[in-house]
């Protein structure tokens, strides 16, 4: 089963961090990528840019309407995915646990709906 | 189906009247002691619980109608899971045309060769530790984990689950069908979480235990009697986790339950306000629980991994031994909430140190504690510290400050026996 697991966090949160910590935190995210790889877990996974730089987009009527920013606004933002492959929700849990930004923001974990056509 | 608790009522048979009746007992006595640990299998066999327990029932029903011809089978919990499964194969298979999201399920549970009559099996592992687990997974909210557990592992109705939590039927109703689909779509396994997750789990586990306990215990008066079946729910639960897993802290939980419940019949006047432990005619304890919740206390002591169930079941027990009011031993009692409060730290528990303070060192001691935690803005809308404020003032002779506080908590308590004691405690200043 595939599972997306969400990586909120505050970008402030971060900014207690040292320029060497933030070298080796990055060095350990993209460790547990490869480690996830070796396990058969890895789908995808990247990080975000900052939410200044995204859009929202929607169309009604037909019509696009394009406004700044996120929809909502929270303190946590979304920064990053890793799309995995899971035996099951306790497996995922696990998996999410051990994410590095875990320990700063929270993961939150999300069953994947698979469309069909019908 | 879905919410078919008990055994069907058609006994439509050529059997005398007693005969009928006697089988009837039996079948009742049968569904009480094994439909959980049936039902517990058929999820695990069908991988769904609407399924199992759709499947539970028509066993029952087969079970009356052939149980009069052909007698009792030897192992009727073997019978009752065996036909179970068969009747849900069967049930699938015909409904695959009908529903193709059937098919993998279909195909997952094989052939359906096996003969219900052949079964003897006497021990098919006893899997409501599993479900026990599942349906106390931390990704269900507290209210749906309580539901479905009550619903699930207990057997209670919805209605009874309703009405014991002061709730409408189709809200816990809707709470249930949201938990299992939710345990269905997340993928939530049926299984006893693994060593490491162990600790975590279990503590989801004991929560929702004691939250049943608490609804029950803290609103058995006034209103509502029929609430405190919870409280006997609770431990009834209690004593089937140890049963399936000794871990210390489910023993020292257990063991909190039953010194609680121990007071329940001093507890109340019978006007119905509420009595305060040290005002209780300790002689109608129950001193058949109180034994066991000592003994219970004991064994999860001497495995030195106990935690704060056990050091507040110890606390409790402190008072148990007690043969009156006047003989509590406050100062073991003080020395407990250290240690609750290094291995749970939390204003609540400051509270009711500072309240033992006061009885060993005397209302000044104690007052002093209350207000550092007023002061640094601590549970300054929770009820029981005003009252224990006005409390301490009182003995010290501070009258203009009890009253105040008397009228803060008064202001902030919702429960009608609290509020009369509340009241009553004013009048009397």
């Amino acid at each position: 089963m595939k599972y997306l697991c969400l990586v909120y966090f505050e970008p402030k949160a971060l900014t207690v961090l040292s320029e060497a910590e933030k070298i080796a935190f990055d060095n350990e995210s993209l460790a547990y990528d490869e480690e996830l790889q070796r396990s058969g877990h890895f789908i995808a996974a990247e990080a975000l840019d900052s939410v200044k730089s995204a859009v929202t987009v929607r169309v009604r009527n037909g019509k696009i309407s394009t406004t700044d920013g996120p929809f909502a606004e929270t303190k946590e933002q979304l920064g990053g995915f890793i799309l995995i492959e899971s035996r099951d929700l306790n497996d995922a849990i696990q998996i999410a646990a051990k994410i590095p930004l875990a320990r700063f923001g929270s993961i939150e974990v999300r069953p994947i709906w698979e469309l069909e056509r019908k | 189906m879905g919410d078919g608790a008990g055994i069907p009522d058609s006994l439509n048979l050529s059997m005398n009247e007693d005969a009928r009746e006697t089988l009837r007992e039996t079948i009742d006595e049968i569904y009480r002691v094994e439909s959980r640990r049936v039902l517990a299998t058929l999820i695990r066999l069908l991988g769904d619980f609407d399924l199992a327990e759709e499947a539970l029932h028509e066993a029952f029903t087969t079970a009356l109608e052939q149980w009069a011809h052909e007698g009792v089978p030897k192992n009727p919990r073997a019978w009752l899971v065996s036909v179970g499964r068969f009747k849900a194969i069967d049930n699938i298979r015909r409904r695959v045309r009908f529903d193709s999201s059937l098919a993998q399920i279909a195909n997952e549970l094989g052939p359906n060769t096996e003969d219900p009559f052949e079964v003897d099996d006497e021990d098919i592992e006893d899997e409501r530790l599993r479900l026990i687990f599942t349906c106390c997974h931390p990704a269900l909210s507290p209210d749906a984990q309580i539901a479905l557990t009550l619903r699930t592992v207990c057997g209670l109705t919805t209605e009874e689950i309703a009405h014991a939590f002061l709730t409408p039927p189709p809200t816990i109703a809707q709470r249930i069908v949201r938990a299992k689909s939710k345990i269905r779509d997340a993928k939530i396994p049926y299984e006893v979480p693994s060593h490491t997750e162990l600790p975590d789990r279990l503590d989801t586990v004991l929560h929702v235990i004691y939250l049943v306990f608490n609804e029950g215990y803290s609103a058995s008066f006034g209103e509502s009697l029929t609430r405190h079946d919870l409280s006997s729910e609770a431990i009834r639960l209690g004593r089937l986790l140890i049963e399936l897993l000794p871990e210390p802290e489910a023993i020292g939980l257990l063991a909190l339950m039953l010194l609680q419940e121990s007071r329940r019949a001093a507890r109340i006047s019978p006007t119905g306000e509420l009595i305060l432990l040290n005002e209780q005619d300790r002689s109608l304890w129950d001193h058949a629980q109180i034994s066991e919740g000592l003994s219970l206390i004991q064994q999860a002591l001497v495995s030195r991994r106990f935690g704060p169930y056990t050091i507040q079941a110890a606390i409790a027990a402190v008072h148990a031994r007690a043969s009156t009011a006047d003989a509590t031993d406050w100062r073991q009692i003080v020395a407990l909430y250290d240690i609750l409060n290094q291995a749970d730290p939390s204003p609540i528990i400051e509270l009711n140190r500072a309240v033992a303070v006061a009885m060993c060192d005397g209302p000044a001691a104690g007052l002093e504690l209350i207000e550092a935690i007023l002061t640094r803005g601590d549970l300054k809308d929770y009820h029981f510290i005003h009252s224990a404020h006005a409390d301490l003032c009182r003995r010290l002779g501070k009258i203009a400050e009890a009253r105040a506080s008397y009228e803060r908590a008064l202001q902030l308590s919702q429960q009608k026996s609290e509020r009369e004691f509340l009241e009553r405690r004013l009048r009397e200043l």
